[in-house]
């Protein structure tokens, strides 16, 4: 299949960028990862700079892949990241865009690739449960119902990737933000610290300069792992909870 | 070279207690003083840089992605085994430790397995408390299931996706550091060399991949927690960055690098489709737990599936080859993955292989389907005899099981797996061998450690499924954070190591050679092709089977590319940026050394044992030989451009009897 | 900061006072129209000038009523803010269209809320500024009544204006789409989303959206085709 990809190219943060054409030939069997890493060869074979983007794990666990792929982030396949999306997702003579994550909090390094930096600063302050090594009780100890644990691990699921924030017409983080508060407040582990956790999450997330969150749900429908905006509920909740529930400090 | 494992004496289940107990401390004044590097941070770099924040170590980690929680570890998926014996199905400590010595094929060390098992129940604990959403029965105990190469269900698992949310726990607790500040993070930093002061590690030159800039770190100590070396095959189901280039600068440090030809095949990947591919998809081998393997038992069914003229639905039950149960009533399909893979490859060498390319098999589920139709149809009150509910309701368990991976193999082959059985191939997968490391983990090098599938510990000659997520964890929260201070208890008087000692400016000037060098090649072949040319050979030469021969003929080629990689290799761009070209070149270049290693292990290994298959050394009846008399060592090799030298490191074993390995 | 002003200022607690001062004005739009239906309740505007009369004389009402301005203010002050702060937030890069299936109006919540505004403003100097601050409006009187001001007969006027009907009811349509986002948005800011209820809280929503505007819209339509 013949293609047209108008790919963003940014020679740096500092750039300004703008979309370029390029002709590529791929087979409806590659990846989108792959027909990328073809027209890279192409474009080293002519000395030309090849496009940067982050990929690792290429099995849609890692979450290094971020491309916006005519407007949406991983592409058209719901529930899929962009290294899981096949080719045979798209028509021979397609023009396809390919854009970095949008959002002044992701700042881009180098054409598709950017900084994502704030969603480490967010797990840092509280997306964890404060137990040392060899502290812990028997993993038995405390029975957690499995509805209740199997509801932990949707949250849980997120890989960080950050297609929310590159979906949310906000630029709001409330998606990653609230599955990890979600994941770890539910569960009896986490439930201890839930109050200063929340507060603190949210408080690092509005710093870094993330938008707020309208419930457009444009998160939930781009997500590739497809995580319900019920956590931003219940994050909206025990936030609320934690400033007026919470001890005076 | 004088090879000394270090083994605490006493017996076998005393020695970690009795060590623990005796083993020289560093007091809390004395830990604040003392730096340690941490270069990866996957399950095993993770949390041992956490854990030694929490004890007051000074820490400095490393990761060349941009966040830890990135590392490969997260796309483990089967699950983490230990000896709890929720089951009560007769687990012990010592039927894990037994297990993993028989299915290493007995070439690891008897110590080091058992305290492997023995503080595999704590992971598991420490894990629950991190907030890892394992698996729980409606009671809202923690659920098991089996493996291969067990006859027990000790695994614990988190849906698909055990390794991430194990990765994402020991990612939390280095958060958790790094907010307290006893962790300072380099995110898209990458070790480019080994920095040696007195004969001992004292730090590291490290490249900031945005900035192309070189960085002096200095440590009292530096572990390494980068993995393992898939990758040299090109192919591989290991992520695209995963390199050996941090334990490689170690070896051109004179650290040992111990059985390198120990590489695990899976059974179970994704087929190859083409040749732009990039790397290959393992599908988790919890599927063999449910599924059987099989393939047409005539070559025109095999011939005919190829060309697409019949599917596997139009091979009737009796012309079909269930060659694991065939050959292996004892485990079936849960034989270990050694040998799944080539019992995998002889099925389409013999010419009975599925997939255009011939190499591939059926996975098929369609009796677990029915099994478990069955016996929902019956809990539930339903009609037994309806053949459509069967399947509906048995697609519904097995929906529940695997969902994700059913998912994740149409998405990648286009084919649905709840109507067609799966078509798998074996692929390279994880590497047993690495630096060579005594009981504390600490390479030959002083100050060295390597943790995780970095070293070469835990797993002989093949890994048993769910132990590599056990292994990382456990070097990383159980085993390094005592072990350490074997060395740095002797350290308490070293002041902080200065980073402007001629050993620094000497290594940062011959890493900035180095990179130069290949920066400002200029010939005309991409770093990917060689790359891709390189694993070609591997895995012809040095793949599932090896021969000494090929073997020879293999290192010869490698040899050859390597000399053509220097003068024709072209890489865009410069040294001083972010340049995702530059970083592969130099991992490639790492890989081309490494890779000849590798060759020559294999060569010296006159044997067949666990994922090392010599076709010269097989029974009668095609089983893999081994040679207990000649090879019962560790093969620690010293590099040398030229002439590498083995170092060998007899296995003593006072507690298990070597045994022919036998799943039949 | 005291711990309420950090609230106040944090993205969730701005996005709570969105929700409860929508979700106030909802019920006052709600008690808005049932008072209104009285304009085609067909006794010439006898009913409805006395509820006027009674609404913008009655001490308690009052009091409320200030209430009601402060939240309409707060709630387009905060959607103007937040407006703001978001659009930052997403830096001004050029973006493919998104495609993802969400509702058109989540997306446009600013622009449908701007229009509001807008539209009050006009409604509230047409009938409320008139009838508060002038002496425009002429009287009438009712048995039993001291003389009161028949702003039923403003509405006649008013209605007999095309231009003025075609705006009502414009705006209508845009309140419809604003509450088609806004009502179910409400309760998720409040956390109070849960799979056993979401659906009843979409379809009140939605009730609401198509309900409240056409029984606003009716009454300019009525005076324009049925009473002239």
């Amino acid at each position: 299949m013949k293609l047209t990809l108008k790919v963003w190219r940014q020679k740096n943060s500092k750039a300004k960028g703008e979309l370029e054409s390029y002709q590529v030939e791929a087979s409806e069997h590659m990846s989108f990862l792959e027909m990328m890493d073809v027209l890279n060869e192409q474009l080293i074979v002519e000395k030309k700079s090849p496009i940067a983007f982050d990929h690792d794990c290429r099995e849609g666990i890692c979450g290094s892949c971020s491309m916006t792929i005519n407007g949406s982030p991983h592409g058209p396949q719901s529930g899929t990241t962009t290294c899981q999306l096949h080719m045979r997702k798209f028509k021979d003579g397609d023009t396809i865009v390919v854009e970095p994550w949008r959002s002044s909090v992701f700042p881009v390094i180098k054409d598709l690739t950017v900084d994502r930096g704030a969603f480490d600063r967010i797990i840092q302050s509280g997306g964890y449960i404060s137990v040392n090594t060899g502290q812990a009780p028997d993993g038995n100890a405390i029975p957690i119902e499995k509805d209740l644990a199997s509801n932990a691990f949707d949250a849980a699921a997120c890989i960080g990737c950050g297609a929310c924030v590159a979906a949310c017409p906000n630029g709001s983080a409330m998606l990653f933000t609230a599955a990890k508060v979600s994941h770890l407040n539910q569960l009896p582990q986490g439930k201890v610290e839930q109050t200063r956790r929340t507060a603190s999450m949210v408080a690092q997330m509005d710093k870094e300069g993330f938008g707020m969150c309208s419930n457009v749900g444009a998160c939930e429908a781009e997500c590739p792992k497809e995580i319900s905006i019920e956590h931003i509920a219940r994050m909206n909740r025990e936030y609320v909870a934690s400033i007026f529930g919470g001890r005076k400090s | 070279m004088n090879l000394d494992s270090k083994i605490p004496a006493g017996a076998l289940g005393d020695k970690w207690t009795d060590y623990k107990a005796t083993m020289p401390l560093v007091a809390p004044n004395n830990k604040r003083r003392l730096d340690v590097i941490v270069i990866g941070t996957g399950l095993a770099g993770a949390s041992a840089a956490a854990t030694m924040g929490e004890l007051g170590y000074n820490v400095k980690a490393f990761t060349f992605h941009d966040s830890p929680r990135r590392a490969h570890s997260i796309a483990a998926q089967g699950g983490i085994n230990a000896a709890k014996n929720y089951q009560n199905d007769g687990d012990s400590v010592y039927r894990l430790f037994y297990d993993t010595i028989k299915g290493g094929d007995y070439r690891s060390r008897e110590a080091n397995v058992h305290r492997l098992a023995e503080v595999s129940a704590d992971i598991i604990d420490q894990c629950v408390a991190q907030g890892v959403p394992f698996a729980r029965e409606y009671g809202g105990l923690l659920e098991n299931r089996s493996f291969g190469g067990v006859q027990v269900s000790r695994t614990f698992y988190a849906r698909g996706q055990t390794g991430q949310q194990l990765l994402i726990g020991a990612y939390s607790a280095l958060s958790r550091q790094i907010s307290t500040g006893k962790v300072t993070m380099y995110n898209r930093h990458e070790m480019m060399d080994l920095v040696m002061v007195d004969g001992k590690a004292r730090g590291i030159i490290a490249r900031n991949l945005l900035t192309g800039e070189l960085e002096r770190h200095s440590a009292h100590c530096v572990v390494l927690a980068t993995g393992g070396y898939g990758n040299v095959f090109y192919l591989s189901t290991n992520a695209m960055g995963s390199n050996v280039t941090a334990a490689w600068r170690a070896v051109k440090k004179g650290a040992l690098m111990a059985n390198p030809c120990f590489t695990q095949i899976h059974p179970t990947c994704i087929p190859v489709s083409g040749d732009y591919q990039s790397k290959l998809t393992l599908m988790s081998e919890s599927l063999r737990n449910d599924g059987r393997v099989w393939v047409p038992k005539k070559k025109e069914d095999a011939v005919a599936i190829r060309e697409g003229k019949k599917t596997a639905l139009d091979i009737a039950e009796g012309d079909r080859d269930y060659y694991l149960e065939r050959r292996y009533p004892a485990f079936g399909n849960l034989v270990p993955r050694d040998v799944a893979s080539r019992a995998a490859k002889v099925a389409c060498d013999q010419g009975n292989g599925v997939a255009p390319t011939g190499l591939a098999v059926f996975l098929d589920f369609a009796s677990a389907i029915q099994r478990y139709g069955k016996s929902a149809a019956h809990s539930q009150g339903l009609d037994e005899s309806d053949q459509a509910l069967i399947k509906k309701l048995g697609e519904q368990v097995v929906e529940e099981k695997y969902g994700n991976l059913f998912e994740m193999y149409e998405k990648i082959s286009g084919e649905n797996p709840y109507k067609f059985p799966m078509k798998i191939y074996p692929a390279v997968h994880y590497t047993m061998g690495g630096l060579w490391v005594d009981y504390n983990l600490q390479t030959n090098v002083e100050g060295l450690f390597a943790l995780g599938e970095c070293n070469f510990s835990d797993h002989g000659a093949n890994r048993l499924g769910a132990s590599a997520l056990m292994q990382g964890l456990a070097d990383g929260y159980f085993v390094i954070p005592y072990t350490i201070g074997t060395f740095l208890s002797k350290e308490i008087r070293t002041p902080e190591i200065a980073n402007d000692s001629p050993e620094f400016i000497k290594a940062e000037k011959e890493t900035a050679d180095r990179i130069n060098r290949l920066a400002n090649s200029n010939g005309s072949q991409s770093v990917e092709s060689f790359h891709r040319r390189l694993g070609k050979i591997m895995w012809e030469y040095c793949g599932m089977s090896r021969n000494a021969d090929g073997l020879t003929k293999g290192r010869k080629m490698v040899r050859e590319l390597r000399d053509e990689f220097y003068k024709d290799v072209f890489v865009p761009g410069d040294a001083d940026e972010y340049n995702p070209e530059l970083e592969k070149a130099l991992r490639v270049a790492d890989f081309m050394e490494h890779g000849e290693l590798m060759i020559l292990d294999a060569l010296d290994r006159a044997e067949s044992c666990g994922g090392h298959f010599r076709e010269e050394y097989v029974t009668e009846d095609g089983e893999a030989k081994r040679n207990d008399a000649d090879f019962t060592y560790v093969s620690a090799w010293e590099w040398d451009d030229n002439d590498p030298k083995l170092h060998k490191e007899e296995l003593v074993f006072d507690n298990v009897e070597l045994k022919t390995r036998s799943y039949k | 900061m005291s711990w309420i002003t950090s609230f106040f200022s944090s993205s969730i607690g701005r996005k709570v006072i969105m929700s409860l001062t929508g979700l106030f004005l909802i019920t006052f739009l709600i008690v808005h129209l049932i008072g209104n239906l009285q304009l085609i309740a067909g006794d010439g505007g006898e009913a409805f000038n006395q509820y006027a009369y009674f609404m913008t004389t009655n001490p308690l009402i009052k009091f409320v009523s200030i209430g009601l301005y402060a939240m309409i203010v707060l709630h387009a002050y905060q959607g103007l803010v937040i407006y703001f702060k978001n659009k930052s937030a997403k830096g001004g890069k050029p973006t493919a269209k998104n495609k993802a299936d969400v509702k058109w109006a989540s997306k446009n919540m600013a622009l449908l809320g701007t229009l509001i505004l807008f539209f009050l403003i006009v409604h509230m100097g047409d009938f409320w500024f008139k009838m508060k601050f002038t002496d425009t409006i002429p009287l009438v009187t009712y048995d039993g009544w001291e003389p009161i001001k028949n702003l039923y007969q403003q509405v006649t006027i008013t209605f007999d204006n095309p231009l003025f009907v075609v705006s009502y009811v414009f705006s209508m349509v845009v309140l419809g789409f604003h509450l088609w986002h806004g009502f179910g948005s409400g309760f998720q800011t409040l956390g109070l989303n849960h799979s056993k209820y979401n659906g009843l809280i979409d379809g009140i929503g939605k009730f609401l959206a198509i309900v409240l505007p056409i029984g606003y819209a009716i009454i300019p339509l009525y005076y324009y085709f049925v009473m002239r």
